[in-house]
Formats: structure tokens, sequence, C-alpha cells
């Protein structure tokens, strides 16, 4: 991870390390002195927040992995003993199956962010795409988590997700057969979910690394999108950010203790505290909250095929947006026009997570493809022409006179000459 | 770096100041709008509403009932306990601090009075003993089919998480324990089949298992149908969450620990920021 080293070894040993692994001045360059833009709000302090759920998620998971038994007759009865007999083994479930959803929370948050002030235009476009790498890593991470406990939701999930393969042309039988590994969901569908979501978290942990190690190379991005031209735009990453990320933190935390200590139940489908029954289908089967959005993309499109191709696409679109944006200006603060759509975009996606939530029937139906049409819409046609039409609001030429000029009009005479130095 | 200039700006009217903490709030709104919509929807789909009823075990410092539990386990042992199993529960549970608070003795005679199957012994054969603290709760069938054979074609489900298996969790049980009413008029009950308002379909293969009187309480308590339904309710949620008021005062000692750990961070980022224009 790049970023300017101004690491002196003090001690011994530190003197004798570095000439040979200089691990602690990568660590010294890349989260001491590290230079970010001044002007980063709170919306930033995702990407810290995120890194502390997934080691809160591995810790959590790799403890609970040692009480687990994956075995269709027994993975309902050893979560409920992790529940009861396993010390604080109630804690480390509660903390794991909410920790997923403070995880989606928290990487909703960071990608609206992204989209909001131009996150993933040039030159952070890998950048994106590892993050979104990330996204469907963690959606597959998910996915198997959920049906490890082997309740009726669990396994109806399974049953639905995995029968999509099925719409594949030619081999889809084939291929859904491959992945249960045998002719239904069962016990080695639940093994290999299992061995996948115990491996798949150190995949993510991976690719956060080179998303870090990219984030390093090209900077943050800020709120006013311009890039950083001296270093009077700058803060060292210590302690301003450090403290900032921390507080922000704690109060992430506060929420999420609030779940896991007063709700814990709270967000999952009381239907899965009833073991799997493959012959007993379950009224209303529902994805978790975070995949409702797209849940509701895949039950749009009257065509099974259809509807799968859908919700990947409604994925992949992410991955081309830094080519389908066509505006120069990254943030939305100078973009008007731009600014509206993204917050009709979130209103859309909000939308359609509460339809997918809804049985697809009626007048959802026909909202779930209206909405749908329009979230493609807002990619494959707005963001395009947008650009090419919307004037932009004249930009500031530097982060720091941005900054100026707002402490300047908040009356900080005091800053704004000291900054002016 | 060109800190040092930088850094000498006062502090008055610091920009650090007034960072507003609006976007907290708001994504806090949209998590919670989210979720609102997402569960409720679902919930409302095919539903009763149940009412809800005053529990101990509710709100931040809720706590079980003893007296209540130990009423609820005697109802479970003469009403349920002949159809319906707790097999995730242990009799040495019943001791467990923050469940019913039976004594060591007792639980040992309460495990004492049920017959186990054991074995093999040194002759291979499967034996009967005397229960102990350490065997879970003895379900009353053999096997599913055992038990459908015997309850005409219907499986009592076991109860040990049933209370979390409920949209509406303990209320919906006790709605449902107290719901038996006479059909409306003209409608066809199946064969074997009772009324209950708030059972799905209103069709329930359960006949009314509590009426007043059933069982007798050893406290005093008026042994009402209202009551019996209500502690052996309580009693299930117990089963189900046996670590409610253990994880309820862990739960406010972590967040008065972080709402400290918040107060002193903001104050380290106000000391760090102050006249840092930004």
């Amino acid at each position: 991870m790049s970023g300017p080293s101004t690491y002196q070894p003090q001690s011994g040993f530190a003197k004798w390390m570095e000439r040979r692994l200089p691990v602690l001045g990568l660590m010294h360059s890349s989260f001491v002195v590290f230079p970010n833009p001044r002007n980063l709000n709170y919306w930033w302090t995702f990407g810290g927040i995120l890194a502390i759920f997934l080691v809160i998620q591995l810790v959590t998971g790799i403890v609970l992995a040692m009480h687990y038994t994956p075995h269709v007759d027994f993975a309902f009865n050893s979560v409920e003993h992790i529940m009861r007999n396993v010390n604080y083994g109630w804690m480390l479930r509660y903390l794991h199956a909410n920790g997923a959803s403070m995880f989606f929370l928290a990487v909703y948050i960071h990608i609206f962010r992204g989209l909001y002030y131009g996150s993933y235009k040039e030159p952070r476009e890998i950048l994106w795409i590892l993050g979104m790498i990330i996204f469907l890593l963690m959606m597959a991470t998910a996915f198997m988590g959920y049906v490890l406990p082997w309740g009726q939701m669990s396994f109806w999930a399974a049953t639905v997700i995995t029968n999509l393969f099925t719409a594949i042309p030619l081999v889809g039988e084939s291929v859904t057969q491959w992945l249960w590994g045998g002719f239904a969901v069962d016990n080695p569908t639940l093994n290999r979910f299992y061995s996948l979501h115990y491996l798949l978290p150190f995949a993510i942990a991976g690719v956060v690394m080179l998303h870090i190690w990219a984030l390093h190379v090209v900077g943050s991005n800020n709120p006013t999108g311009i890039s950083v031209k001296s270093s009077q735009d700058t803060l060292p990453f210590h302690p301003y950010f450090t403290m900032k990320d921390g507080f922000a933190a704690v109060l992430f935390l506060i929420l999420f203790a609030a779940l896991v200590f007063y709700a814990p139940n709270f967000l999952v489908e009381p239907v899965n505290y009833i073991p799997a029954n493959p012959l007993q289908t379950p009224p209303h089967i529902v994805p978790e909250w975070y995949f409702l959005p797209f849940y509701a993309i895949l039950r749009a499109i009257p065509d099974k095929l259809g509807g799968v191709i859908a919700m990947f696409a409604s994925i992949f679109v992410l991955f081309i947006l830094p080519w389908l944006d066509t505006s120069k200006v990254r943030s939305a603060k100078y973009r008007p026009l731009y600014r509206q759509f993204f917050w009709v975009l979130v209103v859309v996606c909000l939308i359609l997570g509460y339809l997918g939530a809804k049985p697809a029937e009626g007048g959802y139906i026909i909202a779930a493809r209206i909405f749908t049409a329009y979230y493609f819409l807002h990619f494959l046609v707005i963001l395009p022409v947008l650009g090419l039409v919307e004037k932009p609001k004249e930009r500031p030429p530097s982060i720091s006179e941005a900054v100026l000029a707002k402490t300047k009009s908040k009356g900080g005479d005091a800053q704004a000459s000291a900054a002016a130095q | 770096m060109g800190m040092a200039t930088l850094k000498t700006g006062q502090s008055e009217g610091s920009a650090a100041r007034s960072r507003p903490l609006w976007p907290w709030a708001a994504s806090l709104a949209i998590f919670l709008l989210l979720v609102f919509a997402g569960t409720s929807a679902v919930r409302a789909a095919g539903k009763v509403d149940v009412e809800a009823q005053k529990w101990s075990f509710n709100g931040v410092f809720g706590t079980y009932d003893k007296g209540q539990l130990q009423r609820g386990y005697k109802v479970y042992q003469e009403v349920c306990a002949s159809c319906h199993g707790l097999k995730l529960v242990y009799y040495r549970n019943l001791g467990e601090p923050g469940g019913p608070g039976f004594s060591a003795a007792e639980v040992k005679a309460l495990a004492a009075a049920v017959q186990v199957v054991d074995g093999p012994n040194e002759d291979g054969e499967m034996f009967e003993r005397p229960g102990r603290p350490s065997d879970a709760f003895v379900s009353p069938f053999e096997n599913d089919n055992a038990a459908r054979a015997a309850n005409n074609g219907a499986l009592p489900p076991d109860l040990s998480v049933i209370a979390k298996a409920r949209d509406g969790g303990p209320d919906f049980l006790y709605a449902l324990l107290t719901g038996y009413v006479d059909p409306p008029a003209g409608l066809e009950l199946q064969e074997g089949m009772t009324y209950n308002t708030v059972f799905p379909g209103h069709q329930i293969a359960m006949p009314s298992p509590i009426v007043d009187g059933q069982v007798e309480y050893d406290d005093g308590t008026p042994a009402t149908a209202e009551n019996i339904a209500r502690d052996v309710t309580a009693f299930l949620m117990w089963a189900a969450e046996p670590k409610l008021e253990e994880r309820k005062r862990i739960g406010f000692q972590v967040i008065i620990f972080l709402l400290v750990l918040a107060g002193l961070m903001y104050m380290v980022v106000r000391r760090v920021w102050d006249g840092v224009p930004h």
C-alpha cells in the first residue's frame, strides 16, 4: 500500500526488522501518515466500520464453527446447543446473525456514498470494481450462512435460490444437481455450503486488502469530488481519521448492541425456528432484508430465465457504472440534476425492498416491474444522457479553498487565515 | 505536510464543533425504514393480529417471574407433556440462574420422577432408569409417526423453541391457548378439528387444552384458564430463550460501556479536530 513513507525505526528491533521485512514502515505509511482529504464527512467512516465487522464476523464465526454440526439431522439442534449449552454461545450466535445485517447496512451506505460522490469515476474504477466483487462475495457468504441453521426458511431459501440455476438453457438441470450434490437440497448441499461459508470470508479478506491497496494508490475521493492538489488539502490518517472513524464505529456498535441484546430475533423470520421440512413449504418464502430489492427484481420478470438474468444484471450494471456515467464531475454536490436522480434511485431501491417482502401477485408485481424498469433506466439511460446534458455548478479550485469558503461562511475567520498561510 | 501552520488557528466558532450528526440520524432512519417496511410487510401477510400482553420479561430490564415459571412448568407437565415434547430442555436447566429457580434437590426429584431409556448395558440391552438432572426432557412419543398415529394424523410440535417460531411469539401462544370459541354459524369443521380465532386457517387439530381449575396451583394463584395459559406461555418463552436475563443484563453493561466510550471518543475527536478546517 503506497503513500509517502517517512517512517524512522526507533527501537533496535524495529531497525532490525525494517531491514528485513518493512511491515512496520508499511503500516506507518498506510495508517499513520497516509494523507486523506481533510474534508471527508461521516459518510466516509463506513469503510473502517466494514473492516471492523469483517473481523467480528470472522472471529464469532470461527468460534461458532467449533460447536456447529453440518448435518441435516443435527444442524438445527447444534445451533440450539450453542444457544443453550455453550458458554456465551447465545451471544456469539446473535452477534454473528445480526452482524451480517449490520455488515450489509454498512455496505449499502458505503456503496450509496460512492454513488453520490462519484467515487467510482476515474481513477477509481478498479477500486470500485473490487468493492463490487466484495459485495458479491458477501451476498454468497450471507446466503450460505443463512442455510446453516437448517430451519424452514434456510431450507426453502436454499431450494429457491439453487433452483434458479435450472433456468440455464440446456445444462440447467445438470448444473443444479451438481450444485446440490444430489437430486434435491440435502445433506451434501448443507456440507458444501458450510465449507464455502467458511472459505469465502477469507476470500473477502483478500479482496479487501486489494481494495485498500487500490484505495491507497489513488487516495480517497472526497465530498467535493475534486482531486487532491497539494498537501494543504490533506491531513494525516492518524490521529485525524483514526479518531473520527473510531467515534463513528462506536456509535454504530451501539446500534448493533441494541439489536443483539434487546431484539436479537427482530430481523429473523420466526419460521426459521421450525426445523427444515422438505415436505412442507412455508406460506411465504422471503430472503433476509438485505436481499429483498434483488428478490423483487427476480420475481418482477414473468420468465424464470429472464428473472435470473435481470437479477444478476442489476448487480452487473454496477460493475460497468464507471463507463456508464459520462459526467466528468464526480460529486453530486455540483451536479444539480444528478443529485435529484440519486435520491430517486435511493427511494426506488427502498420500494423494491418493500415489494420484495410482499407476495408476488396483483399490484405488487406490477409495481415491481415498474420500479425494476426504472432501476435499469437510471443506469443505462439517465446516467449516460445526464453527463451530456447537465450543466454542472461551478466547482472550487481545490479542496482547501472549498474548506476555507465553508469555514468563512460560518464566520470562522481564524481558521481561514490559518489555512491560507 | 504544513500541519503546524494549519493547526495554529484558534478554536472559536470551530467548524469541528458544528460537525453535524445528522448523517447518523439519517442512516438510522434509512435502516429502520427498510427493516420496518420489510419485516412488517412480510409479517402482515396472511396473519391474524394478536393482542400484545404484558410480560414480566418484556423491556430492557425484563426478567422472568420465577413463581410463574414454576407454575408454567406444572401446567406443561400436567397438560401439554402428554402430546408435546420439550427435547432441547434439560432437567438441570430448571435449577439454572434465569430460570424457574428450583433448588438442586427439587430438580433431582423432578428428574427422578420420569423414566429414561438408557443403554445399551453390558448385555446389549436397552433399559429404563430414573431420570437425572443431566437428562433432556423425555418426549411423549418415540418418533413423529407414533405421534401422528396417536393424534388423528396431526403432529403435535416439539415446544422447545415454539415461543420464537411463531409470529407474535408469546403473545401469539397466549392468544392461541385462549382463542377457542364456538365456530361461526354455518362453518363446517373438518373431522377432528376445533375452531380457533388466531390459528392460521382457524381449524386446529389440538382441542382446547385448558379449562378453569385444570391445574391445582400450590402458591394460591387462582387457576383460571387465563392464568394457566399465561403461566405456561411464560414457561415456554423461558424454554425458548433460557439466557434472556443474562442477555439483557450483559446488554445493559455493554451499551453503558459503549455510551461512555462514545462520549470519550467524541471529546477526543473534538480535541483533535479543534481549529483544523475541514
